[in-house]
């Protein structure tokens, strides 16, 4: 027994040894291995990171040039002088305002419905006991591997059957709907400790007043991470909005901005679709750095949900 | 005696002989229950649920929007499999997932795994790296169609390839050019799912790997990447299945060409039926698609299971 003691302590200080050995051996007086790993993570990590913003670049410094600029060879980097015309004029080539307002609408509305629908069911889900709770939250888990392009079809009809198409509940209401945020906030509501609702069950609160006073105030982190996503899946969404509008009134703006673009395909107007594009991109990339904390924690959830 | 156990009512009979009987009641909290989930139940019934059936069943008809539906049994989907294009538009697919998954695996690696150690700056990567997986594909298409361009575009320039390389107007180049706009919108959600992985292994095994002297790629393949397989796959099951569902970016950047190069699955699907107007072969196609999507997901789960170490 003393023996065996002893053999650990010693295995114990000769790994310790070998450690200082090689953490010695690799701390030669110019630049260490671990400094060169470093070094080629930080240059993979800028040529990377640069690959992914001068696009951006490339988009904005393009919005302010003129034609002359714009085509010119080769391309002149930065514009001189800078040409801010381009967002006046597209306003006047294309409802910009309009494609924008609805944008925000479908974006905002449809926000506050999946936040109200799925955590009311992801409450239920979480701390209610009922029957047949887990293969009703199955069902719901299950639509969520229903690629959404095989049901644009039959849904297309149902808002022919609804006169629904060309307004604005045929934008917002099939958005409302979804397993993934009955997940996320099932799954939130689960970690709150067990007593949590038992003062506002005492002072006779029902249970919805409970899930209004007591489990929406503490559910605030995953309210936010749901809302951050449907903000910007739906600002974003692209095909059914191109599906179920079919006048300027009622376009979004990356519709209406596909439009634009097809109309003036392999022409000219590069200055102005970049403009509308800078334009059209401003909200969620705004979105997406205030929550973006959020935004992270969700991709996260989303890759534990097995 | 009546005694209530959540849903089951249980009387208790006392008056002459003694026995029990369970009933079952809908409790107060089963009510409650009830009206939470009916909103989000309501919804998806009518707006997912159904569908599926419709669409399934919208397979089997001809129907041209005008003329009422006729049933024509699998006459679509047997017209599918004895059309040339199909098999393109599949293979166009298929080819179009696989390299996108490829590359949106192996190149977010890389860079979690740089990441994945005290770099200063390492939000602003994290954000850096976000920024197009956050952007409407439409500014995604417009600013690659531009940097694309064959005579004006900023690639060709600085690749000094002149107007040699017509991308999306060459029946060769206007794939890959796809492939290279999609991965790189997907690498910032990859890299991502990457880190947290990175992260979850524990620090012990790392300090292991030092002691016994496994370092740089060793470390890497023999130690990292087999940790790393449950979030591999997941990653990889992800993508391919996002890959499968592509929509946007052909209709915006090629419209399915040139030569039908690029057309791929659901692009034709919705050329099918909201241009031709050919809602039974739009339908079969869906349902194909659906059908790869599911087979997809169960084999990679299977694969999954035997191969994953760390369960």
């Amino acid at each position: 027994m003393e023996n065996k003691k002893k053999m650990g302590i010693k295995r114990v200080a000769d790994c310790q040894q070998r450690l200082e050995d090689r953490r010695s051996l690799s701390e030669t007086p110019f630049i260490t291995g671990n400094q060169i790993i470093k070094l080629v993570a930080y240059s993979l990590l800028a040529v990377g990171a640069l690959s992914m913003l001068l696009p951006f670049a490339w988009m904005f410094l393009t919005s302010l040039m003129t034609q002359e600029q714009i085509f010119s060879y080769p391309p002149e980097i930065i514009p001189n002088p800078l040409h801010a015309q381009n967002y006046p004029e597209v306003a006047k080539a294309i409802p910009v305002v309009t494609y924008f307002f609805n944008s925000a609408v479908v974006a905002v509305i449809t926000t506050i419905g999946q936040l109200v629908i799925a955590s009311m069911a992801g409450y239920a889900f979480a701390r209610i006991e009922f029957k047949h709770r887990e293969p009703l939250f199955l069902v719901f888990l299950a639509t969520t591997m229903v690629p959404p392009q095989v049901n644009i079809v039959p849904l297309f009809f149902i808002m022919r059957e609804l006169h629904w198409i060309d307004t604005y509940p045929a934008l917002i209401v099939p958005g409302l709907f979804g397993g993934f945020g009955i997940f996320l906030m099932r799954q939130w509501f689960k970690t709150l400790p067990v007593g949590l609702e038992d003062a506002a069950k005492i002072d006779g609160c029902n249970p919805f007043q409970t899930y209004l006073r007591v489990a929406l105030p503490v559910a605030l982190p995953a309210l936010a991470t749901l809302g951050i996503f449907t903000f910007i899946l739906t600002w974003n969404s692209f095909m059914w909005p191109l599906i179920v509008t079919n006048s300027d009134s009622m376009r979004t703006l990356p519709v209406g901005l596909a439009i634009f673009k097809g109309s003036f395909r392999e022409t000219t107007e590069w200055g102005q679709l970049m403009a509308c594009a800078v334009i059209s991109v401003i909200p969620v990339i705004g979105v997406f750095l205030l929550g973006q904390k959020y935004f992270i924690k969700g991709i996260m959830l989303g890759g534990m949900k097995e | 005696m009546v005694i209530e156990v959540d849903y089951v009512k249980i009387e208790v009979m006392m008056n002459g002989k003694l026995g029990f009987k369970i009933k079952e009641t809908f409790s107060a909290d089963y009510m409650w229950a009830v009206w939470f989930i009916l909103p989000a139940f309501l919804g998806t019934l009518v707006f997912i649920i159904i569908p599926i059936f419709i669409s399934f069943g919208l397979g089997f008809v001809k129907w041209d929007l005008i003329s009422p539906p006729e049933f024509v049994g699998v006459k679509n989907y047997l017209d599918l499999f004895s059309e040339d294009l199909f098999y393109k538009v599949l293979w166009n697919t298929f080819y179009y997932a696989a390299l996108t998954a490829l590359f949106s695996i192996i190149i977010p690696l890389i860079l979690a795994y740089a990441l994945d150690r005290k770099i200063k700056g390492a939000t602003f990567f994290k954000t850096a790296y976000f920024l197009p997986y956050v952007t409407p594909m439409i500014v995604i298409a417009i600013v690659w169609a531009w940097i694309f361009d064959p005579n004006y575009g900023i690639l060709n320039w600085l690749l000094g390839l002149g107007d040699s390389v017509k991308w999306l107007y060459d029946e060769k180049f206007a794939m890959p050019a796809l492939i290279i706009v999609s991965v790189w919108k997907n690498i910032g959600y990859n890299m991502i799912i990457f880190l947290a992985g990175l992260q979850a292994i524990p620090e012990s095994v790392n300090e292991a790997c030092e002691i016994d002297g496994a370092t740089g790629a060793k470390r890497f393949f023999h130690v990292t990447l087999p940790l790393l397989t449950p979030t591999l796959f997941f990653v990889s099951i992800m993508t391919v299945i996002g890959a499968f569902q592509v929509f946007d970016l052909i209709y915006l950047m090629t419209e399915g060409g040139p030569e039908n190069s690029t057309m791929i699955m659901v692009y034709w699907l919705f050329k099918q039926a909201f241009e031709y107007f050919n809602i039974g072969k739009a339908s079969a196609i869906a349902y194909i698609l659906f059908i790869i999507i599911l087979l997809l997901t169960l084999a990679q789960w299977k694969i999954r299971k035997k191969w994953v170490l760390n369960e």
